[in-house]
């Protein structure tokens, strides 16, 4: 009658696990460690959670800091090319200059506004694309038998294996003039002139698309995948017809999914410098482009920081649907 | 048990010109090498209440959702009404089904869960309105129309199922054990008030259970399933009182079985010797059985008489032994008697009295007198 559930039987460890975290416990050196360590208050707990979170604020939050001291300063020519804030002057005086004139620059040169502009167009076609490619594509996987489904999962990962930028760089091979594409058709004798396509749009909306595609297809099939299939059985029997069912009941269910797909394509997206640079000629304006010659080219530190700071609060509004959507899918599971 | 149906119930099963609702007719599923359902045929009629009873992995399911649509019988034909079944997908079905985990769309409040199958008859707003708001009062649940599904307990959930699969008025509503969810006492109420809904509407009732108590509350027939088969037909009373098998005998309710061989065979009684019995079992009807085949004596404990003194006669259907276990159970208690042969046999005795300390019960290790009436044994062959 009464036989041990599973889940509980699995939670026990296994022996040789036990015996090891009890040597380990026994160890000198290990209870010295931990022993001080509490005298300090530090526990195994604050440990672990306090690891990631100091490599958070050491190379995420004072990155973040210095960028916008540097964006707040005056340019000058020298090493570093900005100027200090604080200025020791005589008689205990600090003076502190904050210098908001790069941010006035941004609003005056048309060049950053069409960059920011044309930087949330390209990342929200792409990421529209994305979805128009990888919501089938999701779903096939979603509903194939658990054999396909762990093969096809495996070759839209598959990409990662090779380096980003020589998958972007493979991508001039095939759309320049004569590359794979435009060579096969030519041979086919369906062009007679090759077809430019690379350094256009259309190149890195291609390069985008299909860098970003995976990001798309993983949260959709996970959404998709963990659907309640006998929901479609029951609008089947009231009378709903599959075509209509997928609108009315598969859709709205994968609304979690499609904006955490479209988020984590959109996202990173609109800051790409890598696939402009490299596919898109010289007039596809991506704010990613415009930072790297502030930066390299003009050597002007103080405007480049301002348009990355820019960008971060550009960037905010999507991040915070992405975190209250998560917020929310993890709610309604509970 | 209570039977809350009245006395003079319809029996249309008896009545040879009455056209069955639905017919199944050597209907067999296969998943691969496996047989699901194997060869069966089954009428149903138009106000029933038919329960497919049977342990998990017996085939009722897949014969469920054959009657839904949701699955193609490998061989054989299915009619409802009338109409061939054959290749008819579920969304064109005169039937509607309350699923065991009530599949209520987590997305749309509870009306718009009820109202969803209405929609995609296009009827007018106005109607769909009255006929939900008329269908959620029936199940009690019209202060929740707005609420979302995750919002309900899982007696309010099963209840707004229903409502979604009768706002349709289908003629057959198929039930996937409809109360599996529920604890006890939830479930004998929501028992009863199926029966209430199915006798106000008229609905053929299919249901699907593996709990025989629920089985033997809503039917007025039970089909016992095992093994893709279908072992008996017949009501609540029947199947108790007239196993025609040893598996339904064990199935429904609990009995002990005594294997033994018939030693006199005539056409209105016949006596068992059992070798686990000392004296032979006597039962006044008659078996049709070839002669000398192995028979079982299928004995309920409630029909079995415990007592200190012998009964008057010790020729036939008693049995000496010793109080093994006792189980107070409130209302009835269990003994377990073991028999001189080793046998051990269950009688269960109602607690007509106050227990305490002044009465003076039968209890562990006493020597006690087991007897039943000649009408209670039933003789099963197979």
């Amino acid at each position: 009658m009464s036989t041990v559930p599973r889940s509980q039987a699995r939670r026990q460890p296994p022996v040789f696990l036990a015996e090891l975290m009890a040597w380990i416990r026994a160890f000198g050196p290990y209870r010295w460690a931990s022993g001080r360590l509490k005298d300090w208050g530090v526990t195994g707990r604050t440990l672990v959670i306090g690891t990631p979170y100091l490599w958070l604020v050491l190379f995420f939050l004072v990155p973040f800091i210095i960028v916008l001291k540097i964006s707040v300063s005056d340019i000058r020519l020298g090493m570093p090319p900005y100027e200090p804030l604080l200025h020791w002057v005589e008689h205990q005086v600090v003076t502190l200059k904050i210098n908001l004139g790069n941010y006035a620059f941004l609003f005056e040169d048309p060049l950053y506004r069409n960059a920011y502009l044309n930087s949330i167009w390209m990342a929200a076609t792409s990421t529209f694309f994305c979805l128009l490619i990888g919501y089938p594509m999701a779903y096939g996987i979603a509903r194939t038998s658990p054999s396909w489904r762990n093969l096809l999962l495996m070759m839209v990962m598959l990409p990662f294996w090779t380096s980003f930028l020589l998958r972007v760089y493979a991508w001039i091979g095939i759309l320049k003039n004569n590359g794979l594409i435009n060579n096969t058709l030519m041979a086919l004798g369906v062009i007679d002139d090759p077809i430019v396509m690379l350094q256009t749009d259309f190149a890195v909306y291609m390069g985008i698309v299909y860098s970003y595609l995976p990001f798309m297809v993983l949260p959709l099939y996970a959404n998709l995948e963990k659907m309640d299939l006998t929901l479609l059985e029951a609008a089947a029997d009231l009378g709903c017809r599959p075509m209509k069912a997928f609108v009315t009941i598969t859709l709205p269910l994968s609304i979690p999914g499609i904006v955490a797909g479209s988020m984590l394509v959109f996202i990173p997206a609109v800051g790409e410098f890598v696939i402009p640079a490299l596919l898109g000629g010289p007039d596809s304006l991506m704010i990613g482009r415009v930072l790297w010659e502030e930066f390299f080219h003009n050597r002007d530190w103080p405007v480049a920081s301002a348009v990355a700071i820019a960008m971060l609060v550009l960037l905010v509004g999507p991040i915070m649907i992405l975190q209250y959507n998560q917020g929310r899918q993890a709610g309604a599971h509970r | 048990m209570v039977n809350v149906r009245p006395e003079t119930k319809l029996e249309p099963w008896k009545d040879p010109a009455a056209e069955p609702y639905i017919r199944i007719e050597r209907v067999t599923k296969k998943f691969g090498d496996f047989v699901a359902v194997d060869e069966v045929s089954l009428n149903i009629y138009r106000g029933e209440i038919f329960c497919l009873l049977g342990a998990s992995g017996c085939g009722k399911t897949t014969l469920l959702r054959m009657l839904a649509g949701f699955e193609e019988p490998t061989a054989g034909r299915i009619s409802i009404d009338g109409a061939d079944m054959a290749g008819i997908p579920p969304y064109q079905r005169p039937v509607n089904m309350m699923f065991q985990s009530y599949a209520l769309f987590p997305h749309m409040s509870v009306e718009q869960n009820v109202a969803f199958g209405l929609k995609q008859d296009r009827l007018p707003k106005a109607e769909i309105r009255e006929r939900v708001a008329a269908i959620l009062e029936l199940v009690r649940m019209t202060g929740f129309s707005g609420r979302k599904p995750h919002q309900l307990s899982g007696g309010q959930r099963q209840r707004v199922a229903l409502a979604r699969s009768l706002v349709k008025q289908p003629k057959l509503l198929l039930l996937d054990e409809p109360l599996g969810a529920l604890d006890k006492k939830l479930r004998e109420h929501t028992q009863f008030e199926l029966v209430n809904i199915q006798e106000k509407l008229g609905v053929t009732f299919v249901v699907v259970t593996h709990d025989q108590e629920e089985a033997m509350t809503l039917a007025s027939r039970i089909g016992v399933m095992d093994h893709g088969k279908i072992v008996q037909v017949g009501t609540p009373s029947d199947i108790y009182e007239y196993p025609t098998s040893r598996f339904v005998a064990d199935f429904v309710g609990s009995v002990n079985l005594f294997q033994g061989a018939l030693v006199e065979d005539e056409p209105d009684y016949v006596r068992v010797a059992s070798a686990e019995l000392e004296r032979p079992v006597y039962v006044n009807h008659g078996v049709s059985s070839p002669p000398d085949a192995t028979v079982w004596v299928a004995l309920r404990p409630e029909k079995i008489v415990i007592a200190r003194e012998p009964p008057a006669s010790l020729e036939d259907n008693c049995a000496e032994g010793v109080v093994q276990e006792i189980a107070y159970l409130g209302d009835v208690s269990v003994y377990l008697v073991k028999l001189k042969s080793g046998r051990t046999v269950r009688v269960t005795r109602p607690n007509m009295r106050r227990q305490s300390a002044a009465f003076d019960r039968i209890t562990w290790d006493e020597q006690v007198w087991l007897s039943w009436d000649p009408s209670s044994p039933v003789v099963v062959t197979q």
